[in-house]
């Protein structure tokens, strides 16, 4: 499944777009950034409700094929410019981390 | 093994923001020279450890990456306290990290941990206030 049609199944707001097509490959979720950067995997959903800069490097170091800001997090202008120049695919959503990973395993694969 | 690239970086102890430009820079150069993408990840990664572990605790430092044909070496070097017990370092979950950055989502006792899953052979050589030199050998 590829980060758009994930986006749209799960109603997702997009913060940045850079690469709607990139396949995803499983979830992990977290908020220590170092944790995140030791056990996730390239290509996984990363559903975070940290909000800071280092969320960008953290996602472009660990390779994952886009961000989900849970519980109606955001960012502001200057980190999200970061993102749009890294190509970090970044969304973010009401809902919980738990709803957004259990909606993703409800979906056909 | 002759040597082929070297890239040299100075970490900025000030600007916690700014961390992890130079491994996001070495992880662009690793891509353009090649390199399989798992091995890019595991560098950038323990880099960028480094860097952090460089600004939160060292007052910054610099990153020397040496490219040769079999294999890719990290060397951090730093002229902050030292670390006072390198066993206790090395386990996961310890951190001598203050609140502040904690709430940014680092201090979970993670940096060094994952600096030695990610490469193949990891060398900390620190003296109190003298500082720290940290050598990463990752096989190509």
């Amino acid at each position: 499944m590829t980060v758009e049609a994930l986006a749209n199944a799960l109603e997702l707001s997009a913060l940045v777009v850079a690469e709607p097509e990139r396949e995803i490959d499983g979830v992990y979720i977290g908020d220590l950034l170092s944790w995140v950067m030791g056990r996730a995997k390239s290509d996984n959903v990363w559903i975070t409700i940290m909000s800071n800069i280092n969320v960008i490097a953290v996602a472009t170091l660990a390779d994952v094929s886009c961000v989900i800001l849970a519980e109606g997090v955001s960012l502001d202008e200057e980190t999200l410019a970061v993102a749009r120049a890294k190509g970090v695919n970044l969304y973010t959503s009401p809902k919980t981390a738990y709803q957004l990973a259990a909606a993703i395993a409800a979906l056909p694969v | 093994m002759s040597e082929v690239v070297k890239l040299h970086f100075d970490v900025d102890g000030e600007d916690f923001t700014s961390a992890g430009q130079a491994s996001v820079q070495v992880k662009k150069i690793l891509r353009q020279l090649g390199i399989n993408p798992e091995i890019i990840r595991k560098v950038s990664i323990a880099m960028y450890e480094g860097e952090i572990n460089m600004v939160i605790h060292a007052g910054g430092g610099y990153a020397d990456i040496l490219i040769y044909e079999d294999r890719i070496e990290i060397h951090l070097v730093d002229h902050g306290p030292g670390i006072a017990n390198v066993e206790m370092a090395m386990r996961e979950g310890w951190s001598t990290a203050p609140d502040n950055i904690r709430s940014l989502g680092f201090g979970a006792g993670m940096g060094l941990p994952n600096m030695k899953r990610y490469t193949d052979d990891m060398k900390i050589d620190s003296a109190l206030g003298e500082g720290t030199r940290i050598t990463m050998r990752i096989n190509l």
